[in-house]
């Protein structure tokens, strides 16, 4: 375990430097974060300001929900980009050779060996409009409510590494689904809106098919205090078997990496 | 004249053939532009139609249509270029007699060549479900619709393709490609057609160039009333604009090009 965190330790202090010589990205990626809030805000404007809600959500509501996607799409460029986005090129150029002759989980090797600053300031948007959103909304969550919001925040972080990791290890039967994981990016807006807002086909594949109600829509419902037990035991049990499912299929491709010929 | 011809018919056929092996990314990538249903599935749930002096049916044709433009107007040449020019392969490249652009924009076409089937499944799906029940305009106005699309697509693509010029001046300019994406997003008429702007920001809009890559072919492929001349002269003036641009952008930036790499 103090090999892995001395591991992690080294690993982001590198990342950190290399990125660093890049400063005019950290203007690039909060104009982005930006001009992505303000036109999602924009767009919700477009169904409230005629009088229309989303599934029954209020204004204030439906911007908790935005800030949740914000916060998440802030971690997907912190660590699932660099990382994740990374390893269909390891396999393509075989460089993957060396991660597997590591001394450490080349699991926790491909996702955690690199860390960008610039998803940061999408991290601090999010949790920023979720607790404004929250408050406007009437919400004044206690310590339980604050601490049952962060786990299920937690159990979003994990499903959505799982996805990712899904599709990425995919890679190694398929060496050229290059940028796969864009698609998943692009699919995942549908989390921008509560989940309730959709007709009833897709919002059940939107909760058991491709988890959106699990990344957005759930804890946003706990910070606003309103969130069933049923639902939190759900959502651990979706990480959980997310998580087990990215790792047996990660053992299970690993036996037909073939390498790339020289 | 015969020699260009020859030589458009080989680039096709080698990029063609070589879009051939990327089908499973493609087939992904098709599912990577659903962002119009999901908007679809939302106006229509809020019930909004009413408020946009468009039926239920015309929306929904509408947002098809932007599916559709969506999809034979995808761009990606900044990331193909930015990954030439870091690896050293635009070298040879130059010293072919030969645009280097040309060969992307025949891969981009031939992209969209293998692309068809995907899209054509896609929107009998979304038919079938129930969105063709309105039936759909005749042959004359969906061609003209068709003929339009692919030069939003040429327009897109000379837009993206100045703005891909900045990777002679920074190693990471891929990144610019994300601030653009954010008003093409929220002002082509990808999220809601632009009735629904209030008069202010949609006089914004239709100062950009973006509402001619996908508000302007869809209103035509869709069947709904449409300025054709001045979208057309509009179009045409972007293309006067950004085309010198473009040609002045890539002299400059040629001299400063280093060849990195092998």
């Amino acid at each position: 375990m103090g090999r892995y965190l001395r591991s992690l330790g080294a690993f982001w202090s590198s990342s950190l430097a290399m990125e660093l010589e890049y400063p005019l990205n950290a203007l690039i990626e909060l104009l982005s974060v930006l001009g992505n809030l303000a036109g999602s805000v924009v767009v919700l404007a477009l169904f409230y300001g005629r009088g229309h809600d989303l599934g029954g959500w209020s204004w204030d509501e439906a911007l908790v929900v935005l800030g949740v996607y914000t916060l998440l799409d802030g971690f997907t460029s912190t660590l699932l980009q660099p990382n994740l986005g990374a390893i269909v090129n390891h396999v393509r150029t075989g460089s993957l050779d060396f991660v597997l002759l590591k001394p450490i989980d080349s699991q926790f090797w491909l996702s955690a060996r690199s860390f960008s600053p610039w998803g940061l300031p999408g991290v601090l948007a999010g949790l920023a409009l979720i607790w404004l959103a929250a408050r406007r909304a009437g919400a004044s969550p206690s310590l339980p409510t604050l601490l049952g919001t962060g786990l299920l925040l937690v159990c979003s972080a994990l499903i959505l590494y799982s996805l990712w990791f899904v599709l990425a290890a995919t890679s190694i039967w398929f060496v050229k689904v290059w940028n796969a994981t864009e698609v998943l990016r692009s699919t995942l807006v549908a989390g921008r809106f509560p989940v309730s807002a959709y007709p009833p086909a897709l919002r059940t594949l939107f909760t058991l098919v491709l988890p959106v109600a699990f990344l957005t829509t759930v804890p946003a419902e706990a910070i606003l205090g309103r969130t069933t037990l049923p639902w939190v035991l759900a959502s651990l049990g979706m990480a959980l078997l997310s998580l087990a499912l990215s790792r047996a299929l990660w053992r299970y491709a690993l036996r037909y990496y073939t390498s790339a010929s020289s | 004249m015969k020699r260009s011809l020859r030589l458009a018919r080989v680039l096709l056929s080698v990029q063609y053939a070589y879009m051939l092996e990327y089908r499973a990314e493609i087939a992904l990538w098709a599912l990577s532009g659903l962002l119009p249903l999901i908007m679809l599935a939302l106006w229509s749930g809020a019930g909004a139609a009413a408020d946009l002096s468009l039926s239920p049916a015309e929306l929904r044709r509408y947002f098809l249509a932007a599916f559709v433009v969506r999809q034979f107007t995808v761009v990606w040449v900044i990331h193909i270029f930015e990954e030439d020019a870091l690896q050293g392969r635009l070298s040879p490249y130059l010293l072919q007699p030969l645009h280097p652009f040309w060969r992307y924009l025949a891969a981009h076409i031939a992209e969209q060549a293998t692309r068809v089937p995907f899209v054509l499944a896609i929107v009998l799906a979304v038919w079938l479900l129930g969105a063709g029940a309105s039936g759909w305009p005749p042959p004359s106005t969906w061609l003209l619709g068709l003929l339009v699309t692919s030069l939003a697509f040429l327009l897109r693509f000379l837009l993206q393709s100045v703005i891909t010029m900045a990777c002679f001046w920074s190693e990471r300019a891929a990144a610019l490609e994300r601030l653009l994406l954010i008003p093409y997003l929220f002002l082509s008429g990808l999220v809601a057609p632009l009735e629904a702007f209030p008069p202010g920001l949609r006089r914004l809009a239709l100062a950009t160039p973006f509402p001619s890559m996908i508000d302007f072919p869809a209103r035509l492929l869709s069947g709904g009333e449409v300025d054709l001349l001045g979208g057309l002269f509009t179009m045409a003036a972007w293309t006067a604009l950004l085309l010198p641009l473009f040609l002045l952008l890539w002299r400059a930036g040629l001299r400063r090009y280093a060849a990195m790499g092998a």
